[in-house]
């Protein structure tokens, strides 16, 4: 957003506290099996740390800690990776989505299901972020492009 | 069990939602809106469902504040009723 004033301090304290927060959204996706949370929760929050720098530094400025041309191709990334996991996992004879089936060599049934849940996790965890980035871009920019 | 803190939350959710209902600037009903998601939150953290919970803290108060603000930025600031 283009700011009338811009305040040294607001900035100063975003760029304080944003690295925190995007920690914090790393941890809610890679605990996501254990506790609450996991991809949604931990992209919003991920979103939200891009969206603190955007909101008091402008969208000039921010184009430095993620860049606007990203966030489509890196959405489309996070579909393709759950979808590519679900559909290796058909392919190899399983159910959709069924992580025992996944082709990876030496892992027991059990850790084959907890590496496929965090995969899983992750792509959605990267689409939530990059969406919710592409939403707040498009709005401030006020007009409608495909 | 918990009675005592769930009457005290829905007392400020009441008080919250009357605020964003009836401000002239729309960013305090923004701002309040925002509490609202806040205290919706520590309710179901209340009730159990801490993942909902979690849910709505991160969506309602964070995302949600964020597009209001920017949306009131693109319009106006003054209700017309």
């Amino acid at each position: 957003m283009t700011n009338k004033s811009s305040s040294p301090i607001v900035l100063y304290g975003t760029r304080f506290l944003s690295p925190y927060i995007m920690l914090f959204g790393f941890y809610v996706i890679f605990h996501g099996h254990y506790s609450p949370g996991g991809g949604f929760q931990g992209g919003t929050l991920l979103a939200v740390s891009l969206l603190l720098i955007r909101i008091a530094s402008g969208t000039d400025l921010a184009q430095l800690q993620f860049k606007e041309y990203l966030t489509t191709p890196l959405a489309a990334l996070g579909v393709v990776i759950y979808f590519g996991t679900g559909l290796t996992a058909l392919i190899m004879g399983g159910y959709f989505l069924d992580y025992e089936e996944l082709p990876i060599p030496g892992l027991e049934p059990a850790y084959l299901r907890y590496w496929g849940i965090l995969i899983i996790e992750l792509g959605i965890g990267l689409t939530v972020m990059t969406v919710l980035t592409l939403i707040y871009d498009n709005m401030v920019k006020g007009e409608d492009y495909a | 069990m918990y009675w005592e803190l769930e009457l005290i939350l829905f007392i400020f959710l009441l008080i919250t939602a009357y605020i964003a209902l009836e401000a002239e600037d729309l960013l305090i009903s923004a701002v309040m809106l925002t509490v609202f998601s806040f205290i919706t939150a520590l309710l179901f953290t209340t009730m159990g469902a801490v993942d909902v919970g979690f849910t709505e803290a991160v969506v309602g108060a964070g995302v949600t504040g964020i597009l209001l603000v920017v949306a009131i930025y693109q319009t106006t600031y003054k209700t017309e009723d």
